[in-house]
């Protein structure tokens, strides 16, 4: 067997890491922890997280009210055993406050911008709580990216079920912004006009009766405010979409071994596939340990006792063949031994909520696979 | 209070990876067995409900997987086609052909959630618009992730508030209605005990709270026993060193020293116990008004009907 490296050799050349996977995988975690690893290997790296748990995010020192990232503290760091000698940033993304900024950035005047914000169409979309973190989780990248301050970005994405949502939903909203289908619709006059008029088309007509002639007034009104930074989304999407395909942005999938998980990480991977971005590898969490079998040291124990430990162990050897089976499956989904690599993570005994738990979890990320063995023999034991 | 299996439409909210599906496809059992014809509605392209009693069918068909139980995966393109049909005739068929309409619509922020909840909707009615369709006793609504689902318990309001007039806004308001009749809707989440999705849950509440809803139950699902006491886990503990100091190297397959065993009970002690805490903070947070269940953590190696069934037999309790 190979000894392939971990993380660090994967993410080598990589400028932004896309950690992808289906809702709690952990995620956000084995995002932070490999922002971490790669820090400390000399790098100066931003981590872009979504929602992190709130005893993480203390840990980090993070702040929602910034939307941008921040220096962790290097003191901080190392007296959690977390030595780094380049630099981890952080922060955590704040959906409402980015999309604001985007429409700032491009609208003419503050005027104009002012206007957007307070139009109800667009305070529904920039809330919304279904593809408004997406688009602007993609959006935060994309404008990290264009700075050139990190040598390495790692996004986390939103916690949804389906990992699809990720690259699907910034792609919905984009189009509704550039309104290409919606600017056919909404000519110059404006589709309640022509619907109210005389010449509307059957077309149009049914569209009114279907829709309420209200909506589309205000979707109207919505595009006219718009007006010509519609182009600016289509030419900022384009910007994006050439920077997800970059030979130096590298997707990770990030899932557990169960069923479902294992299902929607197959899915997640042909996916990628179709649209031709780049698969780095998988990381899969909380996998069950093979432990070595019972024997002796139970011994002097009182019966009902060691009972309840011989059945501890039966339950966990269920798991740990259940994973075992998952990640052969998806060993093969991948292309075996000469597909992209898979990371395991054991099963912790706890939550991750502090530097010295992304430690403990960079530690098995970022080791070869030969010490990453020996680890996880060291805590199954 | 309305008993929760007494409602018609029950809405299983939660994040991604707690086993929402798994509980809202017990509860539908659970339901059905109580002689309920019932149906779990999945959105959002999920069909797990209906792989996990291995049968055939597409999405938007009523499946019958056991006797008064039914499943369907209800998609916003198929919804909007039925929609179409039923409401406006021909000329909706016209637009559900146009794909510039469709472009539109399906691109219109909530849109898609509108008309997912408004199948729903139509699901639980008395007299179902689809023809000839029976009606239902009970609709499970295993409700998308994000945003914890709320986003599609908010969307026929927002859209009621949008349109203010026309047929989508009267839609709208008539769903909305149902969706906060406290009578006919019960918001239940499901959730683990861990912090962050404990976290997720109180704020949840508070949510619905804010908009006139009230969270009906939460399904703690994924609980591992409570194999030891504390004293037993530290004898357990001692018996480890001890093993650890007599079984020299960790990594040889060979290790007959039994600390494969005292791994696993410790571990799931440490993990148990945290879960405990987690759990008590729930309560706590939730207080008297909203109850919980508690959930085995299933040791199977993968979730089909059997395990089902006795999760189903676990909420025998619920009413």
């Amino acid at each position: 067997m190979s000894d392939a490296g971990g993380i660090g050799e994967l993410l080598g050349g990589v400028r932004v890491c896309v950690c992808g996977g289906s809702g709690g995988v952990g995620k956000t975690t084995t995002a932070a922890a490999i922002a971490l690893g790669m820090a400390a290997d000399g790098a100066r790296v931003a981590v872009v997280t979504i929602d992190p748990a709130r005893r993480l995010a203390n840990a980090l020192g993070l702040d929602e009210l910034e939307n941008e990232p921040r220096q962790v503290d290097r003191a901080r760091l190392s007296a959690a055993g977390g030595e780094v000698r380049g630099e981890l940033w952080a922060m955590m993304l704040d959906p409402k406050r980015t999309f604001d900024e985007l429409i700032e950035r491009l609208a003419p005047s503050v005027e104009r911008a002012d206007e957007i914000k307070r139009n109800h169409i667009y305070r529904e979309l920039s809330s919304a709580v279904s593809g408004s973190q997406e688009f602007t989780a993609i959006a935060k990248l994309h404008e990290l990216a264009q700075a050139d301050e990190f040598d390495l970005l790692v996004l986390d994405t939103p916690p949804s079920r389906n990992a699809l949502d990720f690259l699907e939903a910034p792609g919905r909203l984009t189009a509704f912004l550039e309104g290409s289908a919606i600017r056919t619709l909404l000519r110059p006059t404006g589709i309640g006009m022509r619907v109210l008029g005389r010449g509307a088309s059957p077309l149009f007509g049914a569209l009114g009766r279907v829709t309420g002639l209200d909506l589309l007034r205000d979707l109207s009104t919505f595009f006219a405010l718009l007006g010509d930074m519609t182009e600016d989304f289509s030419a900022r999407a384009a910007d994006v979409e050439r920077l997800l395909h970059a030979p130096t942005t590298a997707f990770l999938l990030i899932t557990a071994a169960s069923d479902a998980a294992i299902e929607e990480a197959i899915w997640f991977r042909r996916t990628l596939d179709h649209a031709g971005l780049q698969f780095a590898g998988a990381v899969v969490n909380r996998v069950h340990p093979e432990r070595p079998q019972a024997g002796d040291a139970l011994d002097g124990l009182p019966a009902d006792l060691a009972e309840r430990v011989a059945a501890a162990l039966a339950d966990d050897r269920v798991l740990a063949r259940r994973d075992r089976r998952n990640l052969e499956r998806l060993a093969d989904e991948l292309g075996g031994e000469d597909g992209p690599p898979i990371i395991r993570v054991p099963q912790l005994d706890g939550e991750v909520h502090d530097v010295a738990g992304l430690e403990r979890i960079r530690a098995f990320l970022f080791a070869s696979e030969r010490e990453r063995a020996r680890l996880t023999a060291k805590l199954a034991g | 209070m309305t008993g929760l299996l007494d409602r018609r439409l029950i809405f299983v909210t939660g994040k991604g990876g707690v086993g929402k599906s798994t509980v809202a496809a017990a509860l539908g059992l659970r339901a059905a067995r109580a002689g309920r014809r019932t149906i779990v509605a999945e959105l959002a392209r999920q069909d797990g409900v209906r792989r996990t009693f291995a049968q055939p069918g597409g999405t938007f068909e009523e499946v019958e997987l056991a006797e008064d139980l039914y499943t369907i995966s209800v998609d916003p393109e198929s919804a909007m086609e039925e929609y179409l049909r039923v409401k406006t005739g021909a000329l909706g068929q016209a637009l559900g052909s146009s794909r510039l309409f469709q472009a539109f619509a399906m691109a219109t922020p909530g849109m898609r959630e509108l008309l997912s909840v408004g199948k729903v909707y139509e699901l639980a009615q008395f007299t179902r618009h689809t023809g000839g369709a029976d009606p239902y006793d009970l609709v499970i609504v295993d409700s998308p992730a994000a945003g914890h689902g709320i986003g599609i318990l908010r969307t026929p309001r927002t859209f009621a508030e949008i349109a203010r007039v026309g047929p989508i806004a009267g839609t709208a308001q008539r769903i909305a209605a149902t969706v906060s009749d406290p009578g006919f809707t019960a918001i239940v989440a499901v959730c683990v005990a861990e912090e962050m999705p404990v976290n997720e849950t109180l704020w949840l509440r508070d949510q619905l709270h804010a908009d006139g809803l009230e969270l009906g139950a939460v399904f703690v699902n994924a609980l591992l026993p409570a194999r030891f006491s504390d004293a037993e886990a530290r004898r357990l503990r001692a018996a480890h060193r001890r093993a650890l100091g007599a079984g020299g190297d960790r990594s040889g397959s060979g290790a007959a020293d039994g600390d494969g065993a005292l791994g696993a009970a410790l571990s799931e002690h440490a993990r148990a116990r945290a879960q405990r805490e987690e759990l008590a903070r729930l309560r706590a947070g939730l207080g008297r008004s909203v109850p919980s269940v508690e959930l085995p953590f299933l040791f199977a190696e993968s979730l089909a009907e059997p395990e089902l069934r006795a999760l189903a037999d676990v909420l025998e309790d619920v009413r």
